[in-house]
């Protein structure tokens, strides 16, 4: 079980909280929701809960809560820029099919 | 896929929150709703296709309520229980409007309806239709509205937009925005993406005609002026064209046959829009042709009626008819071909019409709303309505000073500083005013409020800042702040009577009319304010430093002031001010011991180097 950033994704993380001030780390997960049925969480972690995985990848700590990790586990974290936008991407193994827009998945 | 940004704890965005909103049309003899769905706008239909809701609502007694057509088949049958047109009653007390064909409720205030189903009031009965609209809206979308947009008249005064609003909020709508129709119709032609321009919406309806001039600059857009007729619309060139056939033929004999007339000539007049005749047979009164020639001839004296308001919309405006950039049309009886070809000659220029004339509001609404709940994406707007009549402050005298002019573009904000009128005054009362007179007697008065908690000081040196604020809904918040102490008091105008767009008219006219007694007056009143100022004040230096007073200098200052009250009470503005003037003179000296003494009071004990 694992999840990982690029190298990319983990400095831009910790300039985000450096600029912050605060946060232990970063928290993904998945909820249900949206047209695909799954979304993706992407947030500040302010603290870690009992429940929480911990993985440290290039100095950064990732927190999953165990039920997340089951739709996450594999999941490379990339940051990247598209045209005018920039922001992370989730390349996911269990992931089968996204919606159009990309905001929801399916496992 | 898309690319995600970090969040805030707990703060993730939900995924495709796409905020359902309708644009509402609520119309006084239709209304309709209308949303944005993948970038399209579309109205609404009901089950059996019909867009149109007719603002018509039944009630029953047990509590049942009938909305729409349904409604509207009942109206003969049972008019005393079938309330249509109630946009006309919106915000208006019962003094205000006139006769109607139902059964009003005694009591001050709010017109009350008396019906099978209880008393109710127009915002009741309006909500009734909204909750109709409200349903069909949930129904075809699948989903609860997050926010709707509701046009109103331009000229609607505070309390019919708050009306508007309450109506809402009873049909539990979240409104996002009340906005102007002929502001909604230009939108709903993609006007407000133009850079810039001038435009002109005429809005001829059933019953009313409403021409608003607008502006359109960096995006934002001011109702310049607006103008129409309350009076007037389709229905009245169903009336004229009715009137040649009984003319022709027979009189209408009955009740009955006199529907059937006015169904034939309205159902002639709508075929005439693509035919050039039409045979009509309505029997008993009149069985033969009417060509389009024909009914042009007898619906101009109308069409006529309805380039007066435009050309003086123009003129308030100071715009010529070569600076506007595009002619909207709006309400069913634009259809009229002849409408178009006048309307044509006057601006010059084609006007646009290719949006269904009963459903380009609605549209324009739903665009609107679309983008206010965050859908569309799109920059900002922001759409800027004007203040129908100038909002004013009550002064001394009965005078009014204009706070916010009439046609400032809203929202806005203006504040003024006041004082206080006599020594050791404590509270100011704050009479909040609309209208273009000078005097309070002539204006209508909005709301009142008192100010207290002022620290005694001398007449004069309290610092009192009064602000109006009108949101972009049109409503007024007055808040007054003694600025020393920081005494502080408000007032939201939720008043419970309107104004008619006719009295915003004849108030205007008024005001032009009476404008030189309105100045006279003005100058009067502001004398004898100044005269009763000048004795109070000389009056309490007397009683309080009578000491510093020379020999016979007082009788002399009592005299003086005696003249000037004499003087007050007749109104002869020159004899005032010279009694002022009089009485300013002779007390000159012992003011001026006055100012010696006090200052050599405030300054005993002190070092000069602490005034420096």
């Amino acid at each position: 079980m694992a999840i990982i950033l690029t190298e990319k994704a983990a400095a831009h993380v910790r300039r985000s909280l450096e600029k912050r001030g605060k946060g232990e780390g970063l928290r993904l997960g998945v909820r249900t929701s949206g047209c695909s049925g799954m979304a993706y969480v992407l947030e500040y972690a302010d603290f870690i809960a009992p429940e929480d995985q911990v993985f440290e990848s290039h100095g950064v700590k990732v927190l999953v809560d165990a039920k997340s990790l089951i739709y996450l586990d594999g999941t490379e974290l990339d940051y990247t820029r598209e045209g005018l936008n920039e922001g992370f991407r989730f390349n996911n193994p269990n992931q089968k099919a996204t919606c159009g827009c990309g905001e929801s998945f399916s496992v | 896929m898309a690319l995600l940004q970090i969040s805030e704890p707990g703060q993730s965005p939900m995924p495709h929150a796409r905020r359902l909103a309708a644009g509402i049309d609520l119309g006084t003899t239709n209304s309709l709703i209308a949303t944005v769905d993948g970038g399209i706008a579309q109205v609404l239909a009901d089950e059996a296709g019909r867009v149109l809701l007719p603002s018509v609502v039944r009630f029953l007694s047990g509590g049942e309520v009938a909305v729409g057509n349904v409604a509207q088949a009942a109206e003969v049958a049972d008019p005393l229980n079938t309330i249509a047109s109630v946009k006309r009653l919106m915000g208006r007390g019962r003094d205000e409007v006139g006769a109607l064909p139902y059964a009003l409720a005694d009591g001050e205030g709010m017109v009350r309806l008396k019906t099978a189903g209880g008393d109710k009031t127009p915002v009741e009965v309006s909500a009734h239709i909204l909750m109709a609209l409200k349903a069909r809206a949930e129904k075809t979308l699948g989903g609860t509205l997050t926010g709707v947009v509701i046009t109103v008249p331009a000229y609607f005064d505070e309390a019919q937009r708050q009306a508007t609003k309450d109506a809402a909020r009873l049909a539990g709508l979240n409104v996002l925005r009340l906005l102007s129709e002929p502001t909604a119709a230009a939108i709903a032609y993609g006007l407000d993406r133009q850079p810039e321009g001038l435009y002109c919406v005429y809005d001829l309806g059933g019953g009313t005609f409403d021409v608003s001039l607008l502006r359109l600059s960096q995006g934002v857009f001011e109702v310049l002026a607006t103008g129409g007729d309350a009076r007037l619309g389709g229905d009245d060139f169903d009336a004229v064209v009715a009137a040649e056939l009984e003319a022709r033929g027979q009189p209408a004999a009955s009740a009955e046959s006199a529907r059937a007339l006015l169904r034939a000539a309205r159902a002639s007049r709508e075929q005439l829009t693509t035919q050039d005749t039409v045979s009509i047979d309505v029997p008993g009164v009149f069985a033969g042709t009417l060509s389009r020639g024909e009914l042009n001839a007898l619906i101009d004296p109308l069409i006529e009626r309805t380039l007066g308001p435009c050309r003086r919309v123009l003129k308030d405006a100071g715009v010529r008819v070569a600076d506007i950039a595009e002619v909207v049309l709006v309400g069913g009886a634009t259809r009229t071909p002849r409408v178009r070809e006048r309307v044509e000659s006057l601006f010059r220029k084609a006007p646009l019409y290719d949006i269904d004339p009963d459903q380009v509001v609605a549209v324009g609404a739903a665009r609107q709303a679309d983008l206010l709940v965050g859908n569309a994406g799109a920059a900002d707007m922001l759409l800027l309505d004007v203040i129908p009549l100038s909002l004013g402050i009550e002064i001394m005298g009965g005078l009014v000073e204009r706070i916010i002019p009439r046609n400032a573009p809203i929202p806005t904000t203006r504040a003024q500083e006041f004082t206080t009128y006599k020594d050791g005054q404590t509270a100011l009362a704050v009479h909040v005013v609309q209208g273009e007179r000078d005097l309070v007697a002539d204006c209508r008065s909005l709301a009142r409020f008192t100010l207290r908690g002022i620290p005694p000081m001398a007449a004069g040196a309290a610092r009192i800042r009064v602000t109006y604020q009108v949101d972009a809904d049109g409503l007024l918040s007055v808040s007054a702040r003694e600025l020393l102490s920081g005494a502080e008091s408000e007032i939201t105008v939720k008043p419970s009577y309107g104004l008619t767009d006719g009295d915003i008219e004849r108030m205007l006219s008024e005001s032009m009319a009476h404008a030189a007694h309105d100045a006279a007056e003005r100058e009067w009143r502001e004398q004898v304010v100044e005269a009763d100022r000048m004795i109070d004040a000389v009056e309490a230096a007397v009683a309080a430093d009578g000491r510093l007073l020379a020999e016979g200098e007082g009788e002399v200052i009592a005299a003086q002031a005696q003249a000037l009250r004499a003087a007050r009470d007749k109104r002869d503005v020159a004899a005032i001010r010279r009694a002022i003037e009089a009485l300013d003179r002779v007390s000159a000296a012992f003011a001026a011991r006055r100012m010696d003494e006090g200052l050599r009071r405030a300054m005993t004990g002190h070092s000069i180097q602490e005034f420096r």
